[in-house]
Parts: structure tokens; sequence; C-alpha cells
């Protein structure tokens, strides 16, 4: 170690989003030097617990695995299911399960916008976006009864029809976001604030990327062209027209303008769904005691924050007999390490809030000096302040 | 810079937030919270209770001799798998979302029949 390096620890609690994890961070005065990530520090053994519930009692046990992507979650887990038991869904249920998934897709991308906005200090923007999120949450509680847990996949369909009077609402709704939408993504290209805190922040080139497996968004932001429902359609996705949103500025900027354009191209593709929804069943029934044969299947998805793997492994009984859960932040989770390398401490919170993380699915940030050895605890809101604050001085 | 005629345009207009006690936003058709039982129409066949993911359903009594049941608030996540399941449709949730109580025993909502 040299005389003026330093570690300095951040989390386990809230080191960007109000979530544990902890982050070992090196610095070299206002430089940060490397990067090390400890995970663990919010293990629920949920997957344990799967092991003793039923193959019904399951699906809202993954629907917990987090909030925000609680559709994606399911999806992934009754794809799995239906799969080892050779069920085929009826068409209608897959197009409900794209426009909840889609919708989903929508709220957590705003959502994640308006925490990008508040952890570079821009709080009006943030409150905004947060405004106008509540319009697409409206329709998720429109057609599911909840804002949250929508509890829409069951295993064999959906548990709710999209009625036509709700199709209307929906595309009323529709027209606000991408009205609101169209404006944000012009207030980010021409605001000076968001370009002055990630223009060349956190950068991870493409060979990085690629190497370190990351996944979603963040691949995407690196000019990687990776997204699951185009390379592995599921569900209805190989009949639905849209494009898969790469930016090559490979920083903070790219991973927001991404996500932009990822809002609207969700918007896009729930208005063809709305229009192109056959009539019919929505679910076929299934025992809600099923025992489901012997199987062993792995299902993907495209969650909000890149590609999401679930694994089951069945022995022919009503209960998995191991199930396995890969959440997209513990792919994107490494490169954090690499981009915050050669940064300002300052930056910290950006480039962690940059991958979208969300720990529940996957813990603080401690700094070390690493020549003195001095070691400090931030939270998350003692080092968004710090970087706001230095900004503000240095700029 | 490119914000100033959007807050400006936001002067004017009225908070987006209710005041909650006050105000109230009207539950939305679906939504479910608290739990309703009929006694009348329930055969005491159990499923509910088998299939409950945070095991928050107790049935007092099987068969023609049910006497009861018994939903323990603090542990259901709402997710309606009972009301779906049950096959008298004897259970239901209804919009009634004010639950927050200051007792432990407020959160059991037992039924019984008379």
């Amino acid at each position: 170690m040299k005389e003026t390096e330093f570690i300095i620890p951040v989390g386990p609690q809230h080191p960007a989003l109000k979530e544990p994890e902890k982050f070992l961070i090196k610095v070299d005065g206002e430089y940060v030097v490397d990067a090390d990530v400890r995970m663990g520090y919010n293990h629920r053994g949920i997957e344990k617990a799967m092991e003793s519930r039923t193959y019904l009692q399951g699906l809202y046990l993954v629907e917990r695995i987090c909030g925000i992507c609680s559709c994606a979650h399911t999806t992934c887990y009754t794809q799995c299911i239906e799969e080892a038991m050779g069920l085929e869904i009826p068409e209608r249920a897959k197009y409900i399960r794209v426009i909840t998934a889609e919708l989903e897709r929508i709220h957590s991308h705003l959502l994640w916008l308006g925490i990008a906005a508040h952890e570079v200090g821009f709080d009006t923007l943030f409150f905004y976006i947060w405004r106008d999120r509540e319009v697409v949450m409206d329709l998720l509680e429109l057609i599911s009864g909840n804002r949250v847990h929508y509890a829409m996949p069951t295993i064999g369909g959906v548990r709710r029809d999209i009625p036509p009077e709700k199709v209307n609402e929906i595309k009323k709704g529709c027209n606000v976001l991408e009205k609101r939408t169209k404006y944000y993504k012009e207030l980010i290209l021409n605001e000076k604030t968001i370009h002055n805190r990630g223009d060349g922040v956190g950068v991870l080139t493409p060979k990085e990327a690629v190497a370190l497996c990351t996944v979603g968004p963040v691949a995407r932001a690196s000019g990687i062209n990776t997204d699951v429902r185009a390379d592995d359609p599921y569900l209805v996705y190989d009949e639905i027209p849209f494009n898969v949103i790469t930016y090559d500025g490979c920083d903070v900027t790219s991973r927001i303008l991404v996500r932009v354009d990822e809002v609207l191209e969700s918007i896009n593709i729930v208005r063809y769904c709305l229009d192109h929804m056959p009539d019919g069943p929505i679910r076929k029934v299934v025992s809600p005691l099923m025992r489901v044969p012997e199987a062993e299947v792995v299902s993907l998805v495209e969650a909000p924050r890149g590609e999401l793997i679930h694994y089951t492994r069945s022995n022919g009984g009503m209960k998995p007999y191991r199930h396995k859960v890969r959440a997209p932040t513990l792919g994107n989770i490494l490169a954090v390490c690499e981009m915050l390398k050669g940064g300002y401490i300052a930056d910290v919170p950006i480039v962690i809030a940059g991958i979208d993380p969300c720990l529940c699915c996957a813990d603080r940030i401690a700094f070390v000096d690493v020549n003195t050895d001095k070691r400090w605890v931030w939270t998350d809101e003692q080092l968004r302040r710090y970087g706001v604050k230095w900004y503000q001085q240095n700029s | 810079m490119a914000m100033e005629p959007e807050l400006l345009k936001n002067l004017t207009k009225k908070p987006a937030t209710l005041v909650y006690p006050f105000e109230k936003f009207p539950p939305v058709e679906g939504l479910r919270a608290k739990h309703m039982w009929y006694a009348d129409r329930c055969i005491g066949c159990g499923l509910c209770a088998r299939v409950c993911p945070a095991f928050a359903i107790e049935l007092d009594g099987r068969g023609k001799d049910v006497k009861g049941i018994t939903f323990y608030l603090g542990r259901c996540v709402f997710c309606a798998q009972c009301e779906e399941v049950c096959p008298k449709k004897a259970i239901k949730l209804t919009q009634e979302y004010e639950l927050a109580c200051y007792t432990q025993e407020d959160t059991i909502l037992k039924f019984t029949k008379e």
C-alpha cells in the first residue's frame, strides 16, 4: 500500500439506492484506485424457502424477491414451471403478460431516471419524473388491482383479463407518458447538469462489458447489442416489431439515454399488443396442488435491469427440489468495480446507481485510504451530499 | 437551463399530492384488501388454507362441521389466491384498504358461524 492511499467503506446501508450492499473503495486523495464489493448482507434464504412450498405458493414468494421487477420474476418462474409441465398457455394470456411486463419496464426505468437525477443533485427533475411515473402506476393498478405486486401471471396463463374499456384508458395513459418522456429526453440532451455529471463518468468499454458479462441496459449503453427479447424471444416478442436500443457512449449519460429510449420503445410495444391482442381464454385450468413431472428447466426473461434467469429442478413431487434465481444485478455488479476505477469519490453514487442496482435481488460502501490504512464508512446520504458539494466547489 | 418554462407553467397548478387523511383516492375496482367470509357458502374443504403462500388462514373444523375461519392479516400478502381457489366463492377480498392498527390482536380477523 502506498503512503497516500486510503480505503473508504461505503455501506452496507444505502450506497446509492435505499438498499444494503457494501463497497470497499481504495482512494488516493480524490481518485478511486480500486473498488471491491462484498455481497450477502441482504441474504434472505428465498431459494431454500422455495423448497418447502408448493409450486403455486412459490409463485407468490418469487414475486416478492423484488418489488420493482415483480412481474419479470413471476413471468420467468411461470415459464419455467409451464415448460416442465409441458403446458402451452393461451395466446391472449401471452399478450397480457407482455403488456404487464412492458408497463413494468416503463415504471422501473422512470423510477431509475428519477433516482439518477437525485444522485446528481438535480432534485427538481427527480420530483417531476416521479410525478409522471404515477400515470403508469395507475395503469398497472387499473389492470391488476395493485400498484406493486401485480399477481398477473399464474401457472397456466394470467389471472385477470383486460376488458375493452380498460384498453382505451391504457392508450390514453400511454399518450401522456409518451409526451412526457419525449420532453425528458429533450431535457436530458440539453441540460448541462446531467452532462457535467454524466459525460465520461463510469466508463465501461465494450471489451470489458463483454468480459465481465454485463447484461441489460448497462451492456447496451456500452454498444453491445444484447436483449433476451430479441436474441431468444419468449412469449410473443418474436411477433412484435421493436428496436434494441444501443448507445456507444459507455458512460452514465449513455445509460440514462438508453433507458429513456427504452421507455419510448416499451410504449410502442404496449400499443401494438393492445391492438393485436386476440380474443379467447386467458388461462388454462391447472390444479392448485399440481405435481410437476421430473424435469430440469432454465428460463430467461429480459427484466427491466437485464437478463433474469430462473432454474428449476423437480423430482415429480408437489414442491421443487431446487430453485435458483440469477438476478440481473448480479451480472452487473462486477462491472461497477471496473467503472469506479480512475474516477472521483464524488462520482461513486451515480456510478453505482448507473447500473440500476436491485440489491434486494442480488448489500453499503467502505472507503479505505491505501497509504495510511484509515477506514471510514459513509452512507448513501453522506456520500451523495459530498458528491454534490464537491462538484459545486470544483466546477 | 432547459426546465424554466416547465417550472413557470407549474407555478399556478395545485399540488399533485393529496392531503391523505382528509382527501382519499378512491380504491380501484379489483383492489385486493380486507377479507370477507360467507359462512352459509363455505363447505369446509380447506383448500384456502392449503394454498395460502403466507400460511395466514386457519379453518376451524372441516366439512359440514366448519365453525369459523381466522385470517392473520399481519401475515397475509393479499394475493387473493384463497378467493380464486374457493369452489363456492365463500371468500371475497373487499376494497377496505385502511388496515393499520395499534395492537397485534387487531390484525387477526375472525369469522364464526352463528
